[in-house]
């Protein structure tokens, strides 16, 4: 019985993504596109991708979108109460190896690979990558998602140690930009968080505001180049 | 049974069909971060561990600062292959095992041979229940003036030797083992032929990558390096040109 080729209306929501964090001297920069794809559809154009599990911890999510919002809900159940009981402000490593449990524990059933990044005052700003699996590395930066395939040679490149805020967070937006120009299942716009050991800072890149790269051209009002 | 359909006879792949339980069932799972070849070899004066310092995610080398050579106790270490965050875990079970020898407080601790034996009946048993720890673990110590080195693979085969090597190391490395290693070779000539080894994998394995970490088990204790890089030799004529004096050829 041929159906009428929506399969996309039973596909499952997979965040086809870029997701990105550096670290920097003083805190940890956080980025990700906003597209949520099931199937071919863009379920939602302007997705936060970036989600907090403490008030100094924060998480990436890349893959299905059900099972990462899962684990991070459930990451920050447990923190919360771990942080009840600790009397203090959980650490990153915590954080993350508890994200690492539940995504390690339930390999065979879930599919996301996440980004766990935060600061607190014994590491100062840490970077940890969970990717598929549930293997835990700490890392000086970290990328996800299927646009992150495009990023390898750039970053080889253009990372370099001790970088500054600025520089940290003009690199996340350029990479982020990047993967989205190529990457068909990453899109949007480009969200970024900063935290260090002052609190959270989020910033916003609209879709049109991005530099624009090979074969892309700007937007200019009017219909001059219908009426040339 | 509730009306809840069986997994048998659903047109599932074989890993599903064993069971007729319905609900999730855990099964052979597939490796997503893998690290590749781990060599062992006995010298002198104990035993030498040798791995990159890469985890691929397919055919990506994803992450390339990655130690897969880790210290259990005072007497052994663990060397792994396969799926990253399986070794992790299989870290986590060794530290607790260790950790409890500890707290006994006895005047005892375990050997390196106890503790490959408790591997292997942690992956035998897995794998016994279709859910395994996709590695292969290469296991070396000394204890007493007695020399250790062993494997244990994914489906809980073990065994011992005079040298070891996991993943292609088996085909690339051992035969050099074979021709080359004797009982009293000294630590340099130990890592001279592990170098010669390593060189070999990274040039033909893919998932290789020119950044290694060897280890050094003695009486006195273990020692990893920190990674460095092998010398490489791509400056031949033949290389060069490599079509010249076959006409035709590609």
């Amino acid at each position: 019985m041929a159906e009428f080729g929506c399969e996309w209306n039973d596909a499952p929501h997979s965040m086809g993504t870029t997701i990105m964090a550096v670290q920097y001297d003083g805190g940890v920069i956080l980025g990700a596109d906003s597209r949520t794809t099931t199937g071919v559809y863009v379920a939602n154009r302007a997705s936060d991708k970036i989600t907090e599990l403490t008030e100094n911890v924060y998480i990436c999510r890349s893959g299905s979108a059900a099972d990462s919002q899962l684990v991070s809900d459930y990451a920050r159940y447990f923190l919360n109460q771990h942080t009840i009981q600790l009397g203090q402000n959980a650490t990153v490593k915590t954080a993350a190896n508890i994200v690492r449990q539940l995504s390690y524990g339930n390999k065979s059933f879930l599919e996301c690979g996440l980004i766990v990044a935060g600061w607190d005052k014994y590491e100062k700003g840490s970077v940890y990558g969970i990717p598929l699996g549930g293997t835990i590395l700490r890392l000086p930066f970290a990328t996800g998602g299927s646009g992150s395939s495009y990023l390898y040679g750039f970053l080889d490149q253009a990372w370099k140690e001790g970088m500054s805020k600025q520089e940290a967070e003009e690199l996340v937006v350029k990479a982020v930009s990047l993967a989205m120009a190529r990457d068909g299942s990453s899109g949007g716009v480009v969200r970024t968080v900063i935290i260090d050991s002052e609190g959270v800072t989020r910033h916003f890149y609209p879709g049109d505001k991005l530099p624009l790269y090979y074969e892309e051209i700007a937007y200019r009002p009017g219909l001059e180049p219908m009426t040339a | 049974m509730t009306g809840k359909q069986p997994y048998v006879g659903q047109g599932l792949e074989a890993p599903h069909a064993f069971t007729l339980m319905p609900g999730p069932t855990k099964h052979t799972q597939y490796p997503y971060v893998t690290g590749t070849s781990v060599l062992g070899i006995k010298y002198k004066d104990g035993v030498l561990i040798a791995a990159d310092t890469a985890a691929s995610y397919g055919s990506t080398v994803r992450y390339k600062s990655v130690e897969r050579l880790k210290a259990c106790g005072k007497h052994c270490l663990i060397g792994a292959s396969g799926e990253i965050s399986d070794f992790q875990q299989i870290l986590q079970y060794v530290d607790k095992l260790i950790l409890n020898d500890y707290m006994w407080d006895d005047g005892n601790n375990l050997s390196p041979k106890d503790i490959h034996n408790y591997l292997t009946r942690i992956m035998y048993n897995k794998r016994n229940n279709f859910d395994p720890l996709w590695n292969t673990l290469v296991l070396g110590g000394v204890k007493n003036g007695e020399k250790y080195l062993g494997v244990v693979t994914m489906i809980g085969v073990q065994y011992v030797d005079n040298h070891v090597a996991s993943g292609f190391g088996n085909h690339l490395a051992r035969p050099i083992f074979r021709d080359e290693w004797h009982e009293n070779l000294t630590l340099e000539e130990g890592i001279q032929l592990l170098e010669k080894a390593l060189t070999v994998l990274f040039y033909r394995d893919r998932s290789a990558i020119n950044k290694v970490q060897v280890a050094n088990i003695t009486e006195a204790g273990i020692n990893i390096s920190e990674p460095y890089a092998l010398k490489t030799n791509w400056d031949y004529n033949a290389f060069k040109n490599p079509t010249v004096g076959a006409e035709g050829s590609w």
